[in-house]
């Protein structure tokens, strides 16, 4: 049974941009997009272990640090070399001003 | 102090192994404090400077290939095609590599099209370059996994002299591109390529190819060297200033560290050498933070230069203080040059990585 967890609060992430949300020892990504909608991610990138969360939020792509890959973060999506896969995506929902994501 | 152990530059080889054992491969790497606002501002992408720039590109490359055909048989053509070859053969490096990074321009499409017109001026594939030069990032001279090492150690002097003719570089490129349009790639080659993307290598060595046997063949049909002189032999006579400003990115300085401070470096340029090499030289910032796009690289130093060591004020500078190293090298191959961290800095960390700093000098 896949639970809902607290990520974080609305107001932590900006718009078009990402933060970290670390759980149960594993690292996520939480994205507010331009449109003001909430999406969660696997926190690492696929091709190599840099941290999204210091990448940059472009409309619907995340851009990873390290070798500039990106994913839609929307679908999870990877956009080309250098990544090849894609990334886990998570259901997102917005309760009384908190980010919840749903982990299996 | 430890004993030499012989480097093997091979990136299937003794030092692969041992870099993934002691964990120098994909490791976690020294950068300096930035607050996410302030990077997240000079992350930021713009299709402005990249369109400006690419527009006195194309116009100066343009141009002087029409005065250097204009003055075609004449000692005027000298000078335009001096221009032509730099433009062609040096400054399609940083091109190459700023589209590569993807961080150019804003939109994808534009750094796609002059990644591939630019790998295909510096003969390189656009397939295995983008993955060298992804692994050139996680493991920057890391002995054994960096494929982009561009003097080895010890030194040889003589190749190195050779590099600003673009003789050996020609002698390799043209070469590996015939080799992997026959669908043929090196061990090194598919050590650093997925798979997946392996065909896409053969494939676009083919269309290079093509173009090039289709130069040739203009040539012969002409009975002229104009259409060699216009495409592919500017790689030789238009390289100098790509190997003048690429070798010192690292040259003479640590391998095998896990901190851009002690292996790059970060040299003040003049301006024109500036354009042809796209900000380049702030390559310390351009290691720590590869996301920032060129135009934003002198803002970035500017914020954290307090926690680099000083710049080179000039290329001359700069290459009389590496001359002596690399003279020392070919006696003492562990021997290179420790740069010196302003107080301001954070330490290097003696326990962040495993270097031999018996063997630098300061």
């Amino acid at each position: 049974m896949a639970d809902w967890v607290e990520a974080c609060a609305v107001d932590d992430v900006e718009e078009e941009d990402v933060i970290r949300f670390d759980h149960g020892g594993r690292t996520f990504a939480i994205y507010r997009s331009p449109d003001d909608e909430f999406f969660a991610t696997d926190g690492f990138c696929t091709h190599e272990k840099a941290h999204l969360a210091d990448g940059l939020v472009m409309d619907d792509i995340i851009e990873c640090p390290k070798h500039n890959g990106r994913f839609n973060y929307k679908t999870g999506q990877a956009k080309g070399a250098p990544v090849c896969v894609n990334l886990v995506t998570y259901p997102v929902k917005v309760e009384a001003g908190k980010v919840m994501i749903q982990i299996a | 102090m430890a004993g030499t152990v012989k480097r093997d530059y091979s990136l299937v080889g003794e030092s692969t192994r041992r870099a993934i054992e002691t964990g120098l491969a994909s490791a976690e790497w020294y950068h300096t404090d930035v607050s996410r606002k302030a990077i997240k501002e000079l992350m930021q992408r713009s299709d402005g400077p990249a369109i400006r720039d690419t527009i006195i590109w194309i116009v100066a490359i343009l141009g002087s290939a029409a005065g250097g055909v204009y003055f075609w048989g004449t000692w005027w053509c000298v000078p335009f095609f001096f221009v032509y070859g730099v433009l062609y053969g040096s400054s399609s490096d940083s091109r190459w590599h700023e589209c590569g990074h993807g961080t150019a321009f804003r939109t994808r499409w534009m750094n796609d099209v002059v990644y591939q017109i630019a790998s295909f001026m510096l003969m390189r594939n656009p397939v295995t370059w983008r993955w060298s030069h992804a692994r050139h990032h996680t493991d920057t001279i890391i002995v054994g996994r960096d494929a982009e090492i561009a003097v080895m150690r010890p030194p040889d002097l003589l190749r190195a002299a050779l590099a600003f003719t673009g003789i050996l570089d020609f002698r390799y490129s043209l070469p590996a591109l015939v080799r992997q349009a026959f669908g043929k790639l090196t061990p090194d080659e598919k050590s650093y390529v997925p798979e997946m993307e392996q065909h896409k290598a053969v494939i676009a060595a083919r269309w290079h190819v093509a173009i090039y046997v289709a130069t040739i063949a203009l040539a012969l049909t002409m009975r002229s060297w104009v259409p060699l002189v216009l495409i592919g032999v500017p790689r030789l006579y238009g390289t100098w200033h790509m190997v003048l400003t690429g070798l010192l990115q690292h040259i003479g300085l640590a391998d095998n560290v896990i901190d851009h401070r002690l292996n790059t470096r970060t040299v003040y340029m003049n301006p024109i050498s500036r354009f042809i090499y796209w900000n380049m030289n702030y390559h310390v910032e351009h290691h720590m933070f590869p996301m920032v796009p060129y135009h934003a690289l002198p803002r970035l130093h500017e914020l954290i230069k307090h926690d680099l060591p000083e710049p080179n004020p000039s290329m001359w500078h700069a290459y009389r203080e590496v001359w002596p190293v690399l003279l020392r090298q070919l006696r003492y191959e562990d021997y290179f040059l420790k740069r010196e961290l302003p107080p301001t800095a954070r330490p290097y960390r003696g326990e962040f990585h495993e270097v031999n700093m018996s063997a630098a000098a300061e």
